[in-house]
């Protein structure tokens, strides 16, 4: 995409975060982008496009009021959202709509009205997988691990910092659903799990959602808030089972999505002054950090253990505390779509000073997908 | 207990089941080009599209790629923490299975240890592979 041609110009979550027993999932949905379009002072029907995954978009524009000249229906799991980004910026630009609504909701602790975790028997994870007996994403995703740390020389320890220097964000996060901290022998001595993993290595589950308003870089300046532009985007997907997984040091997906981002934003990696990377389990900002070239293969442990990313250093990483202490609705793209937006806007909780330009990683389903978005603040 | 998650074989599919049946662990590779074998199975090669492809019975032996143990059992598993493994087959390709006749813990459970495949019949069509360490 052309640089800096496409801004976000809402930006919410919902009014709650962590347990709402009291609304549905389109609930949720409708809360957040009531919320952003608030944010940016627009009404239904100021829409033209809109974008969603969980829930279909027809749900969503029928629910909200909207009648759209484009609908986005991708749904590759957690990173959904940055693909909804990405082809919303290439639809605003080919003139297929003016103003795209992007919403994420989901009850992933309450379960009011929201789907189950099913796999068709017949299904090629049906067929070769469920029968071996995972139990969702705690003893899939988590399935290449002890493969990766043999390779890279990392330990279990080196999974656990992850965790605790994710806290330490998480405590400057009045929203944050856990906030004291912890130690390193916490999360080892956590209960288990899926051995090697214990439940502090692990995402919450909560109930939430967000949303995202996008329109023309060129619009954008009209608007309330200050426009956040996108710089450039990247997309890709692996396979639907985590067992064919290329390789299980590093994900295909993460590696592709990650350089077409950096290619067309033009920047490189000392750029980059904010970095989220969709942490479901720990391992992920470790493969993260290494597949999008932040970190050569075997250096990202010593480099969360030296303290880059934590508060002060020079990375600041997954600053609202991430999906280990954040919250996790299920799908938590749009969560860290929404931290980025923050702190380019300068009004991130733990804000970090100065900062121009953020990416916001996210993964899909177990190594499955991934999208990469690149943010700036700074004007075309 | 329920009874255990077991798949649905499609017709692209029926030869890996009838396979495990019969006690074979079967493969498939392409004849067009020498991309090797792959898995799961599907009517052509993934690396050059070709049409003709075989199937042929494997050695059956891989190593442990890598695994979690799974604290919390599902249902269907009965009630003891059991290992998810991915097998790096000879020929390969990797698969899912469970590694029996052995303990399910992490001193037991060494990777790269070499694994041989063992069937186990579900019902009169359905036999799971499954794989165990190599004695001796
Ligand atoms: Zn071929």
């Amino acid at each position: 995409m052309k640089q800096k041609s496409i801004a976000v110009v809402g930006a919410a979550e919902t009014t709650k975060m962590g347990k709402i027993p009291d609304v549905s999932v389109i609930g949720l949905h409708a809360d957040a982008a009531l919320n952003a379009m608030a944010d940016c002072g627009l009404k239904p029907s100021d829409i033209d496009g809109v974008a969603t995954a969980g829930i279909s978009p027809v749900d969503l524009a029928h629910y909200m009021g909207i009648t759209p000249t484009y609908a986005d229906g991708t749904s590759v799991g957690g990173c959904s959202f940055m693909l909804h980004v990405r082809h919303a910026a290439a639809a605003i630009n080919e003139g297929l709509c003016n103003t795209v609504l992007i919403t994420h909701g989901e009850s992933g602790r309450s379960r009011v009205g929201a789907g189950g975790f099913a796999r068709a028997a017949s299904s090629l994870a049906g067929q070769f997988e469920m029968p071996f007996g995972p139990m969702g994403p705690p003893t899939m995703f988590t399935i290449p691990v002890l493969r990766y740390l043999k390779a890279r020389g990392y330990t279990v320890e080196d999974l656990a910092h992850v965790a605790v220097i994710q806290r330490e964000w998480a405590a400057m996060n009045p929203r944050a659903s856990f906030k004291d901290p912890i130690t390193v022998a916490d999360v080892l001595g956590a209960d288990m799990i899926a051995w090697p993993f214990t439940k502090l290595m692990c995402c919450l589950v909560t109930d939430g959602g967000g949303a995202l308003i996008l329109t023309s870089a060129e619009r954008a300046k009209d608007f309330p808030q200050k426009p956040v532009y996108i710089l450039g985007t990247g997309e890709s997907v692996e396979t639907p089972m985590v067992s064919q997984m290329e390789d299980f040091t590093s994900s295909k997906a993460f590696r592709v999505s990650g350089k077409k981002a950096f290619e067309e934003s033009g920047i490189s990696h000392s750029d980059v002054d904010h970095l989220m990377i969709y942490d479901a389990f720990a391992h992920l900002p470790l493969y993260g950090l290494e597949d999008l070239g932040f970190c050569k293969p075997g250096e990202a442990a010593g480099f969360i253990r030296g303290r880059n990313t934590a508060p002060g250093g020079k990375l600041p990483l997954n600053t609202n505390g991430g999906g280990l202490s954040y919250m996790h609705s299920g799908m938590y793209g749009m969560y860290a779509l929404q931290e980025s937006v923050r702190q380019m806007r300068g009004i991130a909780p733990a804000q970090v000073p100065g900062a121009k330009i953020s990416i916001a990683h996210g993964v899909g389903g177990m190594f499955a997908a991934s999208g990469t978005i690149v943010f700036s603040n700074e004007a075309p | 207990m329920p009874p255990r998650m077991l798949p649905e074989p499609t017709p692209e599919t029926r030869h890996f089941w009838d396979g495990c049946k019969a006690g074979e662990l079967r493969l498939q590779r392409c004849t067009d080009c020498d991309g090797g074998s792959y898995f799961p199975p599907r009517p052509f090669c993934p690396k050059c599209g070709s049409r003709k492809v075989e199937n042929y019975a494997a050695s059956g032996k891989g190593v442990l790629w890598s695994y979690v143990i799974n604290m919390r059992p599902r249902p269907d598993m009965g009630t003891e923490p059991y290992a998810i493994a991915v097998v790096k087959l000879a020929e390969g390709p990797q698969m899912m299975s469970n590694i029996v006749n052995c303990p399910q813990t992490p001193e037991a459970l060494q990777l790269d240890m070499p694994l041989t495949v063992t069937f186990a019949a579900q019902n009169d069509d359905i036999s799971l592979p499954f794989f165990e360490p190599v004695k001796g």
